[in-house]
């Protein structure tokens, strides 16, 4: 069906008396389709997203700005083609004002167009690939997370800053695992001794382990997210490699630790937040997530939690006009609220410049564990593809 | 590469091998007496694992949870069979790769809604949690070199029990030639359930054995069954000497086939292409080995001789 012949359909349906559709459309409330993916392996991301965003509405008492606020739930299942599916009739039937969530690129790959060409805004609250934060940038999406290469590239510069002279370099054979290759490098001058690929379905790291081990490196550095990491971890561990630094990005961190366990101790992670922060608003949020979930929020749900805070906050300023875009759009620009992370703005491509912090795994005095901050790594850091941004 | 890698490399491929080959016994005994192609064998080891996992946490012991697991993972191999696989045994194989083919989607998406889908906390088994150190500055995990101890007993306690006793002969007739079998008053029924269940609870004792060294996470099952695939079809479908053997020879080519893969293209290109190479073709390894043995020897290297 054409979009001519669903607006006829509408339209005959408004004349033969169903009034509900018309109701709907004046009703004074903000609706928004939070996509993420909460089916299949990769759901635990998903959960944090989900559940940063909805503690994030229950402490501003159900309302975005005022106004009361609908979130409709989509599972993208972590399918392109279903996520686009799912969020065409979240954007023509549910008119959404705003589409927020996404845990992967692919996923925001298929569903970017669609939205921002109806003028719907898209906010992320994870996924920051380099495709949309240079040429690629857009008036109608914005991110509360990261650009992709920001937390390697601390890693990289952790490495540099440690004075370490040969790393030894593990990461899976795909896309993401090479840019993660490429961002640490672009601020680790020294040698790399080796650079391992293993495929995304690897069963057993006792060869790479024990690659390590012989070639004697003075820290590794790896990219291994969900399962895999489980394996690497425990791996690096029981082979006795511990006291080789392990420097990592989504390898250890509050979606994986709850099965690594002891193995993980000491590991270190890149992240933008971490739930030790001092801030009150942080320690508030930390108390009341763990309360009504029962688990550890990580960067995923801190966020998710922020991404509330911007729609919020940009509600407020225009008084809650969401059909006026441009001031919608404006006021998202200014992102005048206090994130968990503290040192928050939106550069010119709707990316943060915001803080990177190397982080360890700690086991806490309750039994649970959490990473912890170390300390501040790079100050105010802007993506290196924000140059290339024409916003118009 | 030094003699003390090569060495751990040869110990890391004999440990994934014997892995592999607990898997694969039980799979190629099903689709060697049976002629049944089972895909749901895979869940078999994931269920074995996340049973022994939860157990293990429950009674705090490891190996409580080992040996509580082997009689459940029997347990859900014969309600399996008697639900779904005895209903397919008279199909074609089609429609049994389509049938055991939901088994895993129903049973993977089963484990979820139980146990959520983030990797399962495993108990680190009891006395096993130091390691030998075999190379300076690498510890090999005392519980790795368990692992290989009782894949060989278990492998030789498989050879007497088809080689040696009066079931095991049935199993070997049942292999050659299952009509004979039943036409001489023997329950063929009962016996492939026997199989069946047998089979079932050696995956789970894989998958057990697996879960403190691997991540217990749903579908783990997937990436073992399509290498004990091609474990049975090298060694010879329904052969358990081959599937020995095969499981070895796999678990071997692919461990030093990614140590040493990338090492040795990097003779005869740049370093970065022979990283990228050396990995796509180390993946791959495993396969081309399978067709080349195939290619010369269509039914495996130990073929069971069919009446």
């Amino acid at each position: 069906m054409n979009r001519r012949a669903l607006l006829g359909t509408a339209a005959a349906a408004g004349f033969s008396g169903a009034m509900p559709s018309l109701v709907r459309a004046q009703a004074p409330g903000i609706k928004v389709g939070f996509l993420a993916t909460l089916s299949g392996p990769a759901a635990t991301l998903g959960n944090q997203l989900r559940d940063g965003w909805l503690l994030s509405v229950k402490h501003l008492d159900g309302k975005l700005g005022g106004v009361p606020v609908e979130t409709l739930v989509i599972d993208d299942e972590l399918k392109p083609d279903v996520a686009l599916t799912k969020v065409r009739a979240a954007l023509e039937r549910d008119k959404v004002d705003a589409v927020v969530g996404v845990v992967f690129s692919n996923i925001l790959q298929a569903v970017f167009r669609p939205v921002t060409e109806s003028q719907t805004f898209l906010i992320t609250a994870n996924a920051g690939p380099s495709t949309y934060a240079g040429r690629g940038c857009n008036p109608y999406f914005f991110t509360t997370a990261y650009q992709n290469d920001q937390p390697h590239a601390t890693m990289g510069q952790v490495a540099q800053d440690e004075g370490y002279k040969r790393i030894f370099i593990l990461v899976p054979n795909y896309q993401a695992g090479k840019d993660a290759v490429a961002g640490f490098k672009s601020r680790f001058k020294g040698e790399v001794v080796d650079e391992i690929y293993v495929p995304l379905n690897q069963l057993d790291f006792s060869t790479e382990v024990a690659k390590i081990a012989a070639a004697k490196p003075d820290a590794i550095f790896t990219f291994m997210p969900g399962g895999l990491g489980v394996n690497l971890v425990r791996a690096y561990r029981q082979a006795g490699l511990a006291s080789i630094p392990f420097l990592s990005t989504f390898t250890v961190d509050e979606a994986t630790l709850p099965a690594q366990q002891d193995a993980a101790l000491g590991f270190y992670t890149a992240a933008t937040w971490a739930p030790d922060f001092a801030n009150d608003q942080s320690k508030r949020f930390v108390k009341d997530f763990e309360a009504a979930y029962g688990y550890v929020p990580g960067n995923y749900a801190a966020q998710a939690y922020d991404a509330a805070l911007l729609v919020d906050s940009a509600v407020k300023k225009t008084g809650g006009r969401m059909s006026d875009k441009a001031a919608v759009r404006a006021a998202l620009e200014k992102a005048d609220f206090t994130s968990l992370r503290g040192n928050f703005r939106l550069g010119v491509n709707h990316y943060p410049v915001q803080d990177f912090y190397l982080c360890k795994v700690v086991k806490r005095p309750d039994g649970k564990y959490a990473t912890e901050t170390v300390r501040k790594v790079l100050t105010n850091d802007t993506d290196p593809h924000a140059a290339e941004c024409r916003m118009r | 590469m030094s003699v003390n890698l090569l060495l751990v490399q040869l110990l890391n491929g004999a440990q994934l091998g014997i892995l592999l080959f607990l898997v694969a016994a039980g799979l190629t005994l099903v689709f060697g007496v049976m002629d049944f192609i089972n895909l749901a064998h895979g869940v078999q080891y994931m269920l074995g694992a996340y049973v022994a996992a939860s157990l293990g946490v429950w009674a705090n012991s490891f190996w409580l949870g080992l040996l509580l697991a082997l009689p459940v993972s029997l347990l859900i191999g014969l309600v399996l069979e008697w639900l779904v696989f005895r209903h397919l045994y008279g199909r074609d194989h089609l429609s049994q790769v389509l049938a055991t083919f939901g088994v895993i989607l129903t049973v993977d998406d089963a484990v979820r809604a139980i146990w959520g889908s983030a990797p399962l906390p495993v108990p680190q088994p009891e006395g096993f949690t130091g390691g030998v150190e075999i190379m300076p500055g690498l510890t090999y995990p005392t519980f790795r070199l368990a692992i290989i101890v009782v894949g060989l007993l278990v492998a030789l306690l498989l050879w007497l029990l088809v080689d040696r006793t009066k079931a095991g002969m049935l199993v070997r007739a049942g292999a050659s030639n299952a009509p004979m079998v039943s036409a001489l008053g023997v329950d063929i029924g009962k016996l492939f359930t026997l199989v069946f269940g047998f089979g079932a609870m050696l995956a789970g004792f894989a998958g057990a054995l697996a879960g403190p060294v691997f991540a217990v996470t749903p579908g783990m099952g997937d990436a073992v069954l399509i290498l004990a695939f091609v474990v049975i079809v090298i060694g010879g479908i329904g052969s358990i000497r081959g599937a020995f053997i095969a499981a070895v020879l796999v678990g071997l080519i692919d461990t030093l086939g990614r140590a040493m893969l990338p090492d040795l293209l990097r003779l005869v290109m740049d370093a970065s292409s022979a990283r990228q190479t050396g990995a796509a073709l180390a993946s791959m390894l495993v396969y081309i080995v399978m067709a080349a043995i195939l290619f010369f020897s269509p039914a495996g290297l130990f073929p069971v001789r069919r009446g």
